[in-house]
């Protein structure tokens, strides 16, 4: 296996593990605060129910990429000096 | 763990599960994977009608994902995908508009249903033989790193079916543009428009996001290199995975809670299935690519079989 190769191993566990660490966490966060007052809008109003439900999958979908992308920036100089 | 919306009760391993296998898939090929995830949130009791909604609300999340990985990447053609979107979303309501006016006609499942076993069928031989054609003419495929930093691999590209998009890029309908993060030189504004608007229109007519059909023709009929083609297919699927997201959502069809523990797992397979495009080379990622439209027509002939439409 060549280095290149090696080093991009190496980043994609990284990425992995940071990932699954946020997923867990993440999943906790919305089954707490958010499963009763999405069920309230889902029936209330429509409207502001769709609006919200692609925010919500938007939005996590950008934060996600987002704070992985900056952990990564963080670890990736540290892997690449060892 | 109990969904308040739909009334399902699942696992959520098994929802991040699912999530994590059609993002690989949909990170790699540029599909959305509904044709996996569809089946499996029915397996587990989500009612039909929050089947499809919720489903496309979790390509939404992972679609954005992976296509912001192909981005940096380089693997997303702006100006074709910022085209294709008017096409695109034509397409998604005009499929809508048929699948509602072709359900009142008798037999319409098996209509329907037959025609998508040709065109699928069709896809996959095709890329079978370009495949194979293409690995036996140019060598194994794989992704050449010589060059990397100075161009993108997929731009030296060969394929055995090149000529069909030559002939494309030649048609005489003004207005023509210029695609240089494709090295398309010269096309016609409405071949892009038509394909775009056949990929909505069979995203409208079966749901999902339709990658299996846009993908196959960005690459043969607007000659776009493989990479390139998954990632602006990503981005198109944003486009028109969000237009039926609140279209299903408006009709009380969508489970975003369900979609969001989805898209977790879904998350971390699109960035898995982007980062793998880069150790392949566009022949290779065809030939994998393959298996996904037969997969298409074993669903949609046990939908005919067991009298459950695939919509």
């Amino acid at each position: 296996m060549n280095r290149e190769v090696k080093g991009s191993l190496k980043s994609f566990v990284v990425e992995l593990l940071v990932y699954a660490t946020l997923v867990v966490g993440y999943f906790f966060l919305v089954q707490h605060f958010l499963a009763d007052w999405i069920a309230h809008v889902f029936q209330g109003d429509r409207r502001v129910y769709a609006a919200a439900a692609l925010a919500l999958i938007v939005g996590q979908g950008i934060a996600l990429e987002l704070l992985t992308g900056a952990l990564f920036a963080l670890i990736r100089p540290r892997m690449d000096d060892k | 763990m109990n969904f308040l919306i739909s009334g399902a009760h699942i696992s959520p391993i098994y929802l991040i599960s699912v999530g994590f296998i059609v993002g690989v898939l949909g990170g790699f090929f540029g599909v959305g994977g509904s044709f996996l995830a569809g089946p499996a949130l029915y397996a587990v009791g989500v009612p039909m009608n929050f089947v499809v909604g919720t489903d496309l609300a979790h390509i939404v999340g992972k679609s954005i994902v992976a296509a912001r990985k192909h981005r940096a990447l380089g693997n997303i053609d702006m100006k074709l995908g910022a085209i294709m979107v008017l096409g695109t979303i034509a397409g998604v309501e005009a499929g809508a508009q048929i699948i509602q006016w072709l359900k009142r006609t008798a037999h319409i499942d098996i209509a329907v249903g037959v025609t998508f076993i040709v065109v699928l069928l069709g896809i996959s031989g095709f890329m079978t033989w370009e495949s194979i054609k293409t690995l036996r003419l140019h060598g194994h495929g794989k992704a050449t790193n010589k060059n990397r930093g100075r161009e993108h691999p997929s731009k030296r590209e060969p394929s055995a079916a090149a000529h069909i998009a030559r002939r494309i890029h030649a048609i005489n309908l003004p207005p023509y543009i210029s695609l240089p993060v494709s090295g398309v030189e010269r096309v016609s504004v409405w071949a892009i428009l038509i394909v775009a608007f056949v990929g909505g229109f069979f995203s409208g007519f079966l749901g999902g996001g339709a990658g299996y059909i846009r993908m196959p023709c960005l690459i043969y009929l607007l000659g776009i290199p493989t990479h390139i083609a998954v990632g602006t297919d990503l981005f198109e699927i944003i486009i028109s995975a969000s237009y039926g997201t609140i279209t299903h959502a408006l009709k009380g069809n969508v489970d975003i809670l369900i979609a969001l523990v989805m898209h977790t797992g879904a998350a971390i397979g699109a960035q898995i299935g982007a980062t793998l495009t880069q150790f392949f080379g566009g022949a290779r990622i065809r030939m994998a690519f393959i298996p996904l439209p037969i997969i298409g027509v074993i669903i949609i002939i046990h939908g005919l079989l067991t009298g459950h439409s695939a919509k």
